[in-house]
This record gives C-alpha cells, sequence and structure tokens, in this order.
C-alpha cells in the first residue's frame, strides 16, 4: 500500500531496558505491554463467557431442565454470557488488544497520545469485570441471586423486577467498563489524528488503522448513551427516585430501549469494524497484492459507522411502531448492506488474480469472509420489519448475531492473534496445532449455530431453559457443536503451551510473511523493541495511497 | 496548550454532549411527541375555538382498556365504539370499580393508534388529566370529551384513516390516599 523506507527506520537498541515485573505490568504506560494485558484479558473472560455458555447449550441439549436448579439461574447465565462476551471479550481483544498493540506501530508513532490514561482505561476493566462477578452472588429478583433480564436489560425487569442488589452491581460495572472504552475511544482518536509518522496522510494510513479511528468515534458517540441510561436506570432504581421508564408516574419504558439501541446499534459495529480492518491486511498480505479499492474499503467503514447511528429502531420493531417509521428504519438498515458489500467484494478482488498462500491466519480470514457473509444475508432478512415480527426473539436472531459475532469478530481476532503471533512475542507457533484449532472451530461453531436457523424459523423463542419436544433433534445437534468448540478452545490453549515451550527454536525476523506484508509493523523487529521510532520513520509513498 | 489536549478537550467535549442528549431524551421526546403527535401522542386542547367546522367525512372511534397487574381495579369502556363526524365533540366514558378493600389511587396513560392520528385527536376533557381515586367497592364513570380536528380532512396522509383506537391504562398512582381511609372504613 505504502512505500517504506525501511532502511531509514533506525530502531533504539540502546534504550531497550524494561522495568521491574511489577512495574512494568501494574503501573504500565507501554502500549505493546498494555496491549498484551488486554489481550490476556480479553481470552480470560472468554472463557467465563464460554463456560457459561457451554452450561446453556448442555441445559438445551435435550427437552426439560436438566442442569439448572432453577429458570433464574440459566437466564442470569444468558445475560452474564452476552454481557462478558461484548464487553470483557470481544472489545479487549479488538480494540483494546490489537488496537494498542498496533496502532501507534502502524501509524510510526512512538506510543499512545496519553499512556496513563491507557493504563487507567485498561485497569478499570478488571474491575468492571469484578463487579459483574459479584453480582452472579448476590440476591437479585425473588427468584434467585444475579440479574436474569438479559443483556438489553431492559425496564421494568431491570428496575421492579429485579430489586436487589445484583443489577446495581451490573450497572457499576458497566459503567467502568464504558468509561474505559471512552478513554480509550480519546486516546485512540487523538492518536491517530495527532501522531501520524511524517508523510502518513490520512489516506495512506493502513485500514486496521482507518477501522479503528471509526469505532473509537461510534464509541465516543454511543457509549455516552448507555452511560445516560445506565445512571437513569439506577436513579429509577431507587425508592421514591425518578420515574424515566415508569408509565405509571409519566415515564416511558420504551425510551429506555430507544436509548438502549441507539447505543446497542452501534456497539456492534464497534465489535465488528476492527475485525474488518486485521482482515483486510491479512487478505492482502496472503494474496501478496494490496488491497483492492483502499479508499473505498475505508470509506465503506465510514459510512457504515454514520448509517450505524440511525437504524437503531430495528432491534424494536416489535413495541408498536408507526408503520412509516418502520418503513424507514428497514430501508435504512438495508442501505448498510451497501458499503459492507463494498468491503466484502473488495476482499474476493483483492484476492483475485493474487499469488495466494493458505497460511493460518488466512484460513481464519478466509472463514471469516465466509461466515460473516452468511450472518450478513440472515441480517438482511431479519431487517424487514414484516419479516421480523415473525423471527422478532426466535433462535434465528441468535443464530444470526453469532454468524456475525461469533464467527465474524471471533474469527477476526483469532485471525489477528495468528498473523501478530510471532511479531507480538517473537516466535512462531506449531501450524499443525494452529491448523488444527482452526478447523475444529470452524465445524464446531458452524454446528452448533446453523441449526439455531431452523429452530428459529420453528418458531422456538430465545431466552427460555426449555422447549417442546419437537425442537429436540437440532437442539441436540447444536450442543454436539458445543463439544466440538471445546475441544477446539482445548486445542488452543495446547498450541500456545507448546508454542511458549518451544519459543527458543521458533525465533522468527522482521517480517517473517514476506513480501506481501507492508505495513510499518514488519520494518521493525519481532518483538519491538521496548520503545519504537525514537527518531520517526517518514513514508514515502504514492499520491493518494496507492500503488500503481 | 499542545494539540493532543486541545483534540483531547474536543473528544471530551463531545462525549460529556452525548451524556447530556442522553440524559435530556425525556424532556426532547416528549417535547417531540406532544408537538407532532408522534408516537400516538393525542393533542389536548383548552379551548374549543376551532370547532366552527363539521364536515359529513366519519370516523369510527374504537374504545380500547387495560388495568396494570398491581391496581386492583376494574376497568371497561362504556361503550365498544362509537362513530363521529370530524369536528364533532363526542362524549364517551369508562367505567372503573375498585374490587380491594382499601382506598387505591390510580393515573391513566393513554395512546391513539394509528399513531399518525394522534395529531388530530383531540381530548378536551379527561379522567387521564389527573389522579383518580376510588373508595372500597366504588365504582365510578369516568368521561372523555373529544373531537377529531376536520384539519385531518386536508392532510393526504390521512385519506386512509377511517377507524382509531383510543386505549387507556391505569396504573397505581404514586401518590396514594393517607390513613384517613382506614378510619373511614372503621366507621360504619
Amino acid at each position: 500500500m505504502v512505500a517504506i523506507h525501511g532502511e531509514d527506520i533506525p530502531v533504539a537498541h540502546d534504550h531497550d531496558e524494561k522495568p521491574a515485573f511489577f512495574e512494568r505490568w501494574f503501573y504500565s504506560t507501554n502500549h505493546k505491554d498494555i496491549g498484551t494485558l488486554y489481550l490476556i484479558f480479553g481470552m480470560f473472560s472468554g472463557l467465563i463467557g464460554g463456560f457459561l455458555s457451554f452450561m446453556m447449550r448442555m441445559e438445551l441439549a435435550s427437552p426439560g431442565i436438566d442442569i439448572f436448579t432453577n429458570e433464574h439461574t440459566y437466564l442470569v447465565f444468558v445475560t452474564m454470557h452476552g454481557l462478558i462476551m461484548i464487553f470483557f471479550m470481544v472489545m479487549p481483544a479488538l480494540i483494546g488488544g490489537f488496537g494498542n498493540w498496533f496502532i501507534p506501530i502502524m501509524i510510526g508513532a512512538p506510543d499512545m497520545a496519553f499512556p496513563r490514561m491507557n493504563n487507567l482505561s485498561f485497569w478499570l476493566l478488571p474491575v468492571a469485570l469484578i463487579c459483574l462477578m459479584v453480582s452472579f452472588f448476590v440476591p437479585g429478583a425473588a427468584e434467585g441471586n444475579g440479574f436474569g433480564g438479559a443483556w438489553v436489560m431492559y425496564p421494568p425487569l431491570s428496575t421492579t423486577g429485579s430489586p436487589g442488589p445484583a443489577f446495581d452491581f451490573i450497572i457499576i460495572g458497566l459503567l467502568a467498563a464504558g468509561f474505559s472504552s471512552i478513554f480509550g475511544a480519546i486516546n485512540f482518536i487523538t492518536t491517530i489524528l495527532n501522531m501520524r509518522a511524517p508523510g502518513m496522510t490520512m489516506h495512506k494510513m493502513p485500514l486496521f488503522a482507518w477501522s479503528v479511528l471509526v469505532t473509537a468515534f461510534l464509541l465516543l458517540l454511543a457509549l455516552p448513551v448507555l452511560a445516560a441510561a445506565l445512571f437513569m436506570l439506577l436513579t429509577d432504581r431507587i425508592e421514591g427516585g425518578t420515574a424515566f421508564f415508569d408509565p405509571a408516574r409519566g415515564g416511558d419504558p420504551q425510551m429506555f430501549q430507544h436509548l438502549f439501541w441507539f447505543f446497542g446499534h452501534p456497539e456492534v459495529y464497534i465489535m465488528i469494524l476492527p475485525a474488518f480492518g486485521i482482515v483486510s491486511h491479512i487478505i492482502s498480505t496472503f494474496s501478496k497484492k494490496p488491497i483492492f479499492g483502499y479508499l473505498g474499503m475505508a470509506y465503506a467503514m465510514v459510512s457504515i459507522g454514520v448509517v450505524g447511528f440511525v437504524v437503531w429502531a430495528h432491534h424494536m420493531y416489535t413495541i408498536g411502531m408507526d408503520v412509516n417509521v418502520k418503513a424507514y428504519f428497514v430501508l435504512a438498515t438495508l442501505v448498510i448492506a451497501v458499503p459492507t458489500g463494498v468491503k466484502v467484494f473488495s476482499w474476493l478482488a483483492t484476492m483475485w488474480g493474487g499469488s495466494i498462500r493458505f497460511s493460518v491466519p488466512m484460513l481464519w480470514a478466509l472463514g471469516f469472509i465466509f461466515l460473516f457473509v452468511i450472518g450478513g444475508v440472515t441480517g438482511v432478512v431479519l431487517a424487514n420489519a414484516g419479516v421480523d415480527t415473525y423471527l422478532h426473539d426466535t433462535y434465528y436472531v441468535v443464530a444470526h448475531f453469532h454468524y456475525v459475532l461469533s464467527m465474524g469478530a471471533v474469527f477476526g481476532i483469532f485471525a489477528g492473534w495468528y498473523y501478530w503471533f510471532g511479531k507480538m512475542f517473537g516466535f512462531h507457533y506449531s501450524g499443525f496445532l494452529a491448523r488444527l484449532h482452526f478447523w475444529l472451530f470452524f465445524v464446531g461453531v458452524n454446528v452448533i449455530f446453523f441449526p439455531q436457523h431452523f429452530l428459529g424459523l420453528n418458531a422456538m423463542p430465545r431466552r427460555y431453559i426449555d422447549y417442546p419436544e419437537e425442537f429436540a433433534m437440532w437442539n441436540e445437534i447444536s450442543s454436539y457443536g458445543a463439544w466440538i468448540t471445546l475441544a477446539s478452545v482445548a486445542v488452543f490453549f495446547i498450541m500456545l503451551t507448546e508454542a511458549f515451550l518451544k519459543r527458543n527454536k521458533r525465533r522468527v525476523g522482521n517480517n517473517y510473511w514476506g513480501e506481501g506484508a507492508t505495513t510499518l509493523e514488519w520494518t521493525i523487529s519481532s518483538p519491538p523493541p521496548y520503545h519504537q521510532f525514537s527518531v520517526l520513520p517518514r513514508i514515502d509513498g504514492g499520491d493518494e495511497g496507492h500503488d500503481h | 496548550m499542545t494539540r493532543n489536549t486541545t483534540t483531547q478537550i474536543l473528544l471530551v467535549g463531545i462525549a460529556i454532549g452525548m451524556l447530556s442528549l442522553g440524559f435530556y431524551s425525556k424532556t426532547i421526546y416528549d417535547t417531540f411527541c406532544r408537538i407532532t403527535g408522534f408516537g400516538g401522542t393525542p393533542q389536548i386542547a383548552m379551548n374549543e375555538d376551532n370547532l366552527s367546522v363539521v364536515l359529513d367525512r366519519t370516523i369510527t372511534v374504537n374504545f380500547d382498556s387495560n388495568v396494570s397487574p398491581f391496581l386492583p381495579w376494574e376497568f371497561k369502556p362504556a361503550q365498544r365504539s362509537m362513530e363521529v363526524q370530524l369536528g364533532q365533540t363526542a362524549l364517551a366514558s369508562y367505567t372503573a370499580k375498585n374490587t380491594s378493600d382499601e382506598a387505591v389511587t390510580g393515573v391513566a396513560t393513554f395512546n391513539v393508534t394509528p399513531m399518525k392520528a394522534a395529531l388530530y385527536f383531540v381530548k378536551t376533557e379527561c379522567f387521564c388529566f389527573t389522579d383518580q381515586t376510588l373508595q372500597p367497592g366504588e365504582e365510578m364513570t369516568m368521561p372523555v370529551l373529544f373531537f377529531v380536528d376536520p384539519e385531518m380532512d386536508a392532510s393526504d396522509r390521512h385519506k386512509d384513516v377511517t377507524e382509531v383506537v383510543l386505549s387507556y391504562t391505569f396504573f397505581v398512582a404514586e401518590d396514594q390516599p393517607e390513613a384517613t381511609v382506614a378510619t373511614d372504613k372503621a366507621l360504619p
């Protein structure tokens, strides 16, 4: 994409002294260390969230209530699975993890704009997760501990329906996580706007940097609205408090849904846009071609971000909206398929005529495109208000958003992980174990979620612990998929252990992917020096960022 | 001030702006709905000046009632539906009965469907404007005085409106009758 004068880039060999362990990891202001912390944190939360979903799948393997002792606890698992996977797994891994690690390097900056605020962003997250975990074990509703009102937290289930402190802990936890993300977003935007190396114009900036820039703006505009809605819930919950969402006192529970989805819809793009960026780099690297339609790719992300703010009510077609309002939201939602299509076709066009290598990151990236398109197509189906009236809150919706998130975002995370693993840690993994992980995961998640389309079309509702006999077959198959996915997670950790044990035998050089990898991180050592670019690199590229 | 600080202050400003928009959304939403009749909020008229015209075009008004499960009341419309001319002031009524053995105050919210018709559905007097208290076992007739604004006839968007549903939901009011009720009960 850009020609870089690699030999001009000095590497600071002299001052590569790292602080002692505690200071390095707890007081860390180094973007790479914070990135690593985010990735470890995301992995840890992913295990918790994955455990919750595995228990749900085991419960649903056959009709009847088998594993859980009460229905409320099942709903608590559903709620916490959603919150933990979104706020504590996908977002920290994609934005906090890869964003922190590679945004400064890719744009040729020595570090983030505000390193101490970066530290604060990270350390708010463990605090938030602790609050969420505490909420499991304190009284929620009359039926038991924890909050079972799903991640959407609609009142009155989240106000008069859950009088206990469990939901207060969730509010505090989410506020902490939300402010962490807002600080992170301010940091990324400032870094990207102000700290690009000389010659790195916006239109020469790598696509991952574009994706994080758009994501950061979405975070900055959407999360304060969630914070406001959460504060309003908190004051509504106080005895004799406010009545924002209480119809008896002039409030409106639908307003919460509007506020929530005004945040919630941009949130789904927050989770997928960084994956778009990562996948673009990988497709380009392993096709040995610059990305097709660079500017179109960048502005497709910008337009997805902009349009993403005006489609929120397609999550609430069933609340009794005026038909004209529905017509608008249907149209606006369908429009998003256009920039998304631009991205998908540009990825295909990048591969077209390229010298394709099916290395591990490429497998994940191709898996991403394939499964994300399936999820996108069911999204177009659901965008239609008439169809959605029937499919609302069925397993079809569950299948749809797991195809775009559990396969889209998570495949993006693993693609980035296998792409940059050597760069981050300085050694390589076993290709066999990584491929085994990919294939088991690919088969596993498809076996879990594909049958859920059928369940949804047959009107099996979400968020119930039990179901009639007629849904038994596809649920059983879906639960086998959970076992395959569990096996793939085990292989992932075996792969990690094996790689760390053999780290000295598998050292990698600056650019271990070769010719196709053109961004700045491939010009410095693997792992990069503790402080990179003490003399800023100069970027010298074609006009408007194209290689001709 | 460095460039980064300037950017940071600007971005913090945006975040605070969005936070305030979130908090004021209730005010904004209420004002917007009252002005535009959006979301089925009927118009409220305090005078009947504009009632000079009565058109031949008629509309069927259907009446619907709902009660919160926490409110021990029976609440039903006295008539299922009513045909009114545009511009004609009509009187409908609901009956509410307190089925519990203590005095309870309720408050009603209201809504018109199709929502676009709400813009021209005007109430001049309604039990829903104030809290209503029912003594134990008391039954009360609650009137609604309304008209459909004849200007609706001029609107292309409302050519297809032949029926509207007027719906009420009663909730437990925040201010409940004081202990005086208990002494009332003890008297006989």
